[in-house]
């Protein structure tokens, strides 16, 4: 008889950890996993593979949490996976692997991603072995971005033998896991253990090196690189492009994180000025929104607004997150758009801002119901900070410097099936193509450039 | 890390640092700005390009000890490290074409100034030079600006040195005299920056502003640096660090971006006090 619930993830307190950093959920024990994984069916047609966008062997780790062989565990999901301790952690499975669970039809489906933490995490714990670096094939591979797209990529050919070494703008690697997704939902020493294992693999970082500046990606090519995958992201953000969006205490929810993150405004007695106890809106409805919303709490916010535009069910963030963000007391302004940032003409600072309400019409291309405001129904919310987290777009630093490489109206970079771009020897992937998506997509995309630049460099 | 080549004190508020950065060093242009942070957990500030030696390696800065940051880079001395040094960021300055350029600096601003007018002169280009500081104490870069200048006009706020005035004095002399600028290149702080585009308006000079707002990345991620613009009656908003930091100062709404700049004034003077006790008790021990 199949248990129909999921094991419950145990999680912080709501109350205790709207007050700290420490990360929300805190895994499965070793008791827990094992009855969790005694819950799949390990069918034969393996639904849930194909929902995974770089295709786990997710029962086959699945048997050997079972059979208590977590390291074997590991084993299997490293083989598809250069970062699983972060898919555990951030992937949207609801979406995917666990959407297609064949025990999801008629319970909850097997909680694949808690057991998929759970083993990268005993990994951790427990394994000193380092991963042997392969012996070098003479090939040399740049990789721009050290984010989610960029370190798989980087791991992949590693592991087949290139001599790869990544380039990173900012003065840590990981990218978005590091100056964007928060501490108490994806620790940074998770992220800088993966990067080590990335280095015993013998990858290369080099930080500080912004390219399409301090280096051309014709220069990479100049210096003996036989190929460059760009793995940039979508770095630049989007504002509204209403009044008052220039006062200050209106940030772009990417500089409001990134003070928090990278720079460790977080952190007591930082050098990092950020600001804080005070009452926020937030305008925005995706991970990104919650994000910023749950890190204004934790800096001691008195009141979180999340300003959304469609209702509750249309919000594009993981439903665990907008739970979590609920729990923790931050309020759901929903089916309301700001127009004007409302601010103090002599200090310059916020002082509120003014929204119209919103009702729900037609479904626009997506079959999202289009947001149509209610006239007349113009009402102010009492706040002193405005954060911005309604997107971001690929950064063009490296289109402007690179010459034939192709791009979208969007700014994303045009890319065919295996990832390559217009310029031959150039591969792209991860949010620099599609605009801002997920995690795991990011790593599928640089999974797959992996594969043609090894076919790529090896029929040159 | 990034080590400290040379240092020299070039006044009692402003210090003059070359820093080994050899892909920096080989790209910088006069205009362009670098990111750094002095130590591990220390911000990032960003600072003009003053000069670079490619061939050496090595990007000068100079910089006002005015915060945290710069109170614990100007402790560090020849032989040390600073941990990041990124750039050159920002495009460079435009010059190409131009024939008769007045460049003005203001203060540390001047840092700035002085590779724009030895490049303008290096090309050809007939170069006026106005700078000012508050008092002769203050003083930086007479005799650099001397070499590349066929005029140039040193202003006081208190009349020790120089004339005793501000930069649009001479600037409007000379409007006034029908001397004919192809553009007025100015850099120093805002309030300079703003009146100087008021002084050359009614003559219809082009004026080119360098702007430097608080940052965070440097390459158009975090946003903090927009400013607004007014371009064919239309506000714009652009980013400093990738669209500038050069800019029409025509177009540039001085009153917003410094207003924008003390964002964080009260946080800022808190860690400037805290970082010289600091200081002062190492001294001290």
């Amino acid at each position: 008889m199949v248990e129909p619930k999921k094991n419950i993830m145990p999680v912080q307190p709501p109350e205790a950890r709207a007050k700290n950093f420490n990360e929300v959920a805190l895994g499965y024990s070793e008791e827990v996993a094992v009855a969790e994984a005694a819950r799949c069916l390990n069918c034969k047609n393996q639904p849930c593979v194909s929902g995974c966008p770089v295709n786990i062997r997710i029962p086959e780790f699945i048997q050997k949490i079972k059979t208590r062989d977590f390291e074997g565990a590991y084993g299997v999901l490293s083989e598809t996976s250069s970062l699983p301790a972060v898919c555990g952690r951030v992937c949207p499975q609801e979406t995917q692997c666990e959407s297609k669970c064949t025990l999801g039809i008629k319970f909850e489906p097997v909680g694949i991603g808690r057991l998929e933490r759970f083993a990268a995490d005993w990994h951790n714990s427990h394994s000193q072995k380092a991963p042997a670096a392969k012996q070098c094939n003479g090939h040399k591979v740049a990789v721009v971005g050290s984010g989610p797209s960029g370190l798989t990529c980087a791991g992949d050919l590693a592991k087949k033998g290139y001599k790869v070494i990544v380039f990173e703008a900012l003065h840590t690697a990981g990218g978005v896991l590091v100056y964007g997704i928060p501490e108490f939902r994806l620790p940074k020493t998770i992220v800088a253990k993966e990067v080590d294992t990335l280095k015993q693999l013998g990858v290369d970082f080099q930080t500080n090196v912004v390219i399409g500046k301090t280096l051309t990606v014709d220069e990479l090519f100049e210096d003996g690189f036989e190929a460059v995958f760009i793995g940039s992201g979508a770095g630049l953000p989007n504002f509204m492009g209403i009044a008052g969006e220039a006062l200050k205490g209106v940030y772009s929810a990417n500089e409001f994180l990134t003070r928090s993150n990278l720079m460790n405004a977080y952190k007591d007695n930082s050098d990092t000025p950020i600001m804080k106890n005070c009452r926020f809106a937030v305008v925005g409805g995706g991970n990104v929104a919650m994000d910023a919303a749950r890190t204004a709490l934790r800096l001691g916010a008195q009141k979180v607004y999340i300003v959304y535009r469609r209702s509750m069910a249309e919000l594009p963030a993981r439903k665990e997150e907008v739970e979590h963000a609920e729990e923790e007391g931050i309020e759901f302004k929903i089916l309301c758009n700001p127009v004007e940032i409302l601010g103090d003409l002599n200090s310059g600072f916020v002082t509120g801002v003014k929204c119209i309400k919103m009702e729900l019409g037609e479904p626009d291309a997506k079959g999202r119901r289009r947001p149509v405001p209610v006239e007349g129904s113009e009402f102010v919310l009492d706040v002193d900070c405005v954060i911005m987290a309604i997107g971001t777009s690929p950064n063009p630093l490296i289109k402007d410097t690179t010459n034939g490489l192709e791009v979208n109206a969007r700014g994303g970079i045009i890319v065919n099936e295996s990832g390559l771009t217009s310029r031959k020897g150039v591969f792209a992937g991860g949010d620099a193509v599609t605009g801002a998506a997920t995690v795991i997509s990011a790593m599928g995309a640089g999974k797959t450039a992996a594969k043609a630049i090894d076919e790529y460099i090896l029929n040159k | 890390m990034y080590k400290i080549v040379r240092r020299k004190n070039l006044n009692p508020t402003v210090t003059q640092m070359e820093i080994e950065a050899p892909l920096v060093a080989k790209k910088a242009k006069a205009g362009q700005f670098i990111i750094l942070r002095a130590d591990g957990d220390g911000e990032r500030i960003p600072l003009t390009v003053a000069g670079a030696n490619a061939k050496e390696g090595t990007v000068k800065i100079i910089f006002q000890i005015v915060g945290a940051t710069t109170e614990k880079l100007n402790a560090k001395n020849a032989g040390e490290f600073i941990s990041d040094f990124v750039g050159p960021l920002g495009k460079p300055t435009h010059i190409d074409g131009l024939k008769k350029v007045c460049v003005i600096g203001g203060g540390v601003g001047c840092a700035i100034a002085m590779p724009v007018a030895q490049a303008l002169h290096a090309q050809g280009t007939e170069v006026t030079s106005i700078v000012g500081f508050r008092n002769k104490d203050l003083l930086i870069l007479e005799d650099e600006f001397k070499a590349c200048s066929s005029k140039l006009e040193v202003m006081t706020d208190d009349g020790s040195y120089g004339r005793h005035g501000n930069v649009t004095m001479p600037l409007k002399e000379m409007l006034e005299a029908g001397e004919k600028f192809d553009e007025i290149i100015a850099i120093g702080p805002l309030v300079m920056m703003k009146f100087v585009t008021l002084t050359a308006k009614p003559y219809g000079v082009p004026v080119t502003v360098s702007m430097n707002p608080i940052m965070i990345d440097g390459t158009g991620m975090c946003g903090g640096c927009r400013l607004t613009l007014n371009r064919d009656g239309k506000k714009i908003t652009e980013f400093a660090c990738v669209d500038g930091p050069d800019f029409n100062g025509y177009e540039v709404d001085f009153d917003e971006a410094m207003s924008r700049g003390r964002a964080y004034f009260d946080f800022e003077r808190k860690a400037h006090e805290k970082a010289c006790n600091l200081l002062k008790k190492g001294g001290n021990e």
